[in-house]
């Protein structure tokens, strides 16, 4: 075995074996998972016993509309409140008594629920939807105008706009806004991470063997650059790693959830948990059906591929132009508290990027864009913002071999001041000692 | 056989030359004493042997070839500034380092349950090095280094962190690593220790070789001609002179310098005539004094250049 992949190999092993590192690669896409599915689980979770509610209704008018269904049955009864309450304050199966003290065309506030605990929503926009439609049509009806319920249905708008984006060969794509600014600011988001994240172990990692003194004894055995690039090649593959681990589990998770609550939950209760706050009426089924299936064609409508390759890409890129020259740092002092005066000409761009990145997906072909997507230090967040919307292949390729041509540059030079920085002890550096290390 | 040659190495950091004309040669089998004071340069000599610098002219040779990068899986160093990796397992880190000297796993394994059987420290293996004390760590540290059967030893203050019967055991492997064929250049500060264990030494000053030879030799070459004489009855100057005498249980201890011309038996015969001789030693200086008057003459010699 070379002794660079015995380095490599070190770097790695030990990572991936450290407790943090698995803690952390399970639990995330858990964690992400449990954000998107807990909520739909809550909503899907019904009551399976049937909920009396008790009907005090003076008016005698509302015995029609109140009707039973698999939640709620309604009994009508003629006896004062007080007695209700103390007769059923026992019943489980007791949910709320409706009072409707007037006609409620006139009077709207007229009908009052009364419960032990708070009245459910789920309850409330039930009968508040029952007794609005009922309403609505007496009301509709009182005018004496023939066919107006149906004159009030077709004038009701309901506008969607469709945004298509232009394919290739002339095809078209059914494309969203939101989803791809949501798409973009994710893995924009994961490779600044990823940068932060790898590029200080990278650091430290070196930090250590300094301090540790055991860097000398190992230079006795291969060439100072074999030894970072070993350091910065086996943590990128940690990183990659970590990557996939959670582009997988992320994956099989949600299969294993959507199957879960396919089987379980209809995605009426879904709609419903969204809409019964505003006191809405779920939308058919069928209108359900039509907005997963456009979801469904937008998100095919990216190009995932694509976007994934890319994605490893200049997360390769950035991270070896910056992971070198992070090491480089970490070379040229003796603890980790003298890390953060040099570090931060390194954090400051790669921050710039991630907010040029949040102004870019506001006008991802602009001129802030473009440029941001040519330098190598914020090109593969910026990039990463821009993908989704489409990008023409030259500037991609263009900002690629400018981030190739960086990293080799930085790790060229980050080479020369590790190779000499790290047989330094006790010496406080300057930037000036920094530069002449590297002429030297 | 010379097993190192260096000839006439310069080397130059920006703002001080750290070694200026350096030449040296380690002859196989031996153990070769790099001294000199803090400062200079026998790191950088160090460094510039282990491959890990390159001088800016002159030439290094391993067995009559210039030494190149592959050459160093023949070398074990053992730097001063040394440690190990603290998080990792003494056994896992042991084996690690043999194998980016170029050993294989199987090897590896191998030679390191014969040394930790030695040194009886098979119980550490699966112990991480932050769990072990400084002299313990040394020992491990000390294996990595000779693993590997080099046959070029590079040992720079050994015996730092090592009690006193540890450091007689390391004394010990030093020289059975000498007689089982290693050549071994050997940097301390512990004067005692040179003249127990070198045969050569060179003495580097002020990025300079002051002095260089054989240890015996060095030593009778910075004789005083002066001999600390036992005998029976007390002697009168004639012809060298007393530099202290006094009596002790019956015995007069005397320290007496001759002249230079005069022959060691010449002496004795003329103390013969005043007194039985009961014991007759020459006082040759210690190589610790011999190194803090060569270092002392060249400071005063390059102050006076200046």
């Amino acid at each position: 075995m070379s002794k660079i992949s015995l380095i490599i190999k070190r770097e790695y092993s030990t990572r991936v074996m450290k407790k943090s590192f698995i803690i952390l690669t399970f639990l995330t896409p858990v964690l992400f998972a449990g954000m998107i599915m807990v909520p739909l689980w809550l909503a899907s979770i019904k009551d399976s016993t049937k909920k009396h509610i008790v009907v005090i209704d003076r008016t005698n008018s509302y015995h029609e509309v109140l009707k039973n269904n698999e939640s709620y049955s309604f009994d009508f009864v003629n006896k004062p409140a007080e007695e209700v309450r103390k007769n059923n304050k026992k019943n489980e199966e007791f949910a709320a008594l409706l009072v409707i003290t007037d006609d409620l065309s006139v009077n709207s506030k007229a009908a009052t629920l009364y419960s032990e605990e708070q009245v459910n929503l789920e309850l409330k926009s039930y009968v508040v939807g029952l007794l609005n439609n009922f309403v609505e049509e007496k009301k509709l009806a009182s005018h004496n105008i023939p066919n107006l319920k149906k004159m009030v249905e077709e004038s009701r708008a309901d506008i969607d706009i469709t945004t298509v984006k232009w394919g290739e060969n002339g095809k078209d794509k059914v494309g969203s806004a939101e989803l791809s600014l949501a798409i973009g600011m994710i893995s924009a988001f994961m490779i600044y991470m990823f940068i932060v994240i790898y590029g200080a172990q990278v650091m430290s990692g070196v930090v250590q063997e300094k301090t540790s003194r055991i860097v000398e004894v190992i230079i006795s055995s291969v060439k100072p650059f074999e030894l970072m690039m070993g350091k910065i090649i086996g943590i990128a593959m940690v990183g990659l790693t970590q990557f996939f681990l959670w582009l997988v589990l992320t994956l099989l998770i949600s299969a294993a959830a959507g199957s879960f609550i396919g089987s379980d939950i209809d995605l009426d209760a879904l709609q419903q948990a969204n809409t019964m706050g505003m006191g809405m009426q779920a939308p058919p089924a069928s209108e359900t059906q039509n907005m997963v299936r456009e979801v469904y064609s937008m998100l095919s409508g990216f190009d995932f591929v694509q976007i994934v390759v890319l994605f490893v890409l200049y997360f390769l890129g950035g991270y070896l132009l910056y992971a070198s020259l992070f090491a480089a740092v970490g070379s040229a002092v003796d603890n980790e508290t003298d890390t953060q005066q040099f570090s931060l000409p390194l954090t400051l761009p790669i921050i710039f990027a991630i907010y040029a990145a949040i102004y870019s997906a506001q006008n991802p072909d602009g001129p802030l864009a473009f440029w941001c997507s040519m330098i190598p230090f914020t090109s593969p967040i910026v990039m990463m913002v821009r993908l989704p919307y489409g990008v023409p292949a030259w500037e991609i390729m263009l900002s690629i071999s400018i981030l190739v041509l960086s990293f080799i540059g930085t790790t060229w030079m980050a080479g020369k001041i590790y190779r000499t920085g790290i047989l330094m002890y006790g010496k406080k550096i300057t930037w000036g000692e920094l530069w002449k290390w590297l002429r030297y | 056989m010379n097993l190192l040659e260096v000839e006439n190495v310069v080397k130059q950091f920006v703002g001080h030359r750290a070694l200026d004309g350096v030449s040296l040669t380690v002859p196989e089998n031996t153990v070769y004493g790099l001294l000199g004071p803090n400062g200079a340069g026998k790191t950088t000599l160090i460094r510039i042997i282990n491959c890990i610098t390159a001088p800016d002219s002159g030439e290094v040779r391993l067995n009559g070839k210039r030494l190149s990068s592959a050459d160093v899986q023949h070398i074990g160093y053992l730097p001063e500034e040394r440690g190990l990796y603290k998080k990792m397992k003494v056994g896992e880190q042991a084996l690690y380092l043999a194998q980016l000297k170029g050993m294989t796993k199987s090897d590896a394994l191998k030679a390191l349950k014969y040394w930790f059987e030695k040194f009886e420290i098979q119980a550490w293996w699966f112990k991480k090095v932050e769990e072990l004390s400084k002299g313990m760590a040394q020992k491990v540290q000390f294996i990595t280094t000779i693993l590997h059967e080099p046959k070029l030893l590079i040992f720079d203050e050994p015996f730092s962190g090592f009690d006193p019967v540890n450091v007689d055991l390391m004394k010990r492997e030093i020289l059975n690593l000498r007689d089982n064929g290693a050549t071994i250049i050997f940097s301390t500060h512990n004067m005692e220790s040179v003249e127990e264990l070198c045969e050569n030494i060179s003495l580097v000053n002020q990025s300079r070789i002051v002095l260089q030879g054989n240890v015996a030799e060095i030593r009778a070459s910075h004789a005083t001609n002066t001999f600390r004489v036992d005998s029976a009855s007390p002697f009168a100057d004639n012809g060298f002179e007393i530099i202290s005498q006094q009596q002790k249980n019956g015995i007069v201890e005397s320290v007496i310098k001759k002249q230079a011309a005069q022959s060691n038996n010449n002496l004795l015969n003329e103390l013969m005539k005043y007194s039985e001789i009961l014991s007759f030693k020459e006082l040759l200086p210690s190589m610790n004094d011999i190194f803090i008057e060569t270092v002392k003459n060249t400071k005063v010699a390059s102050s006076n250049n200046e």
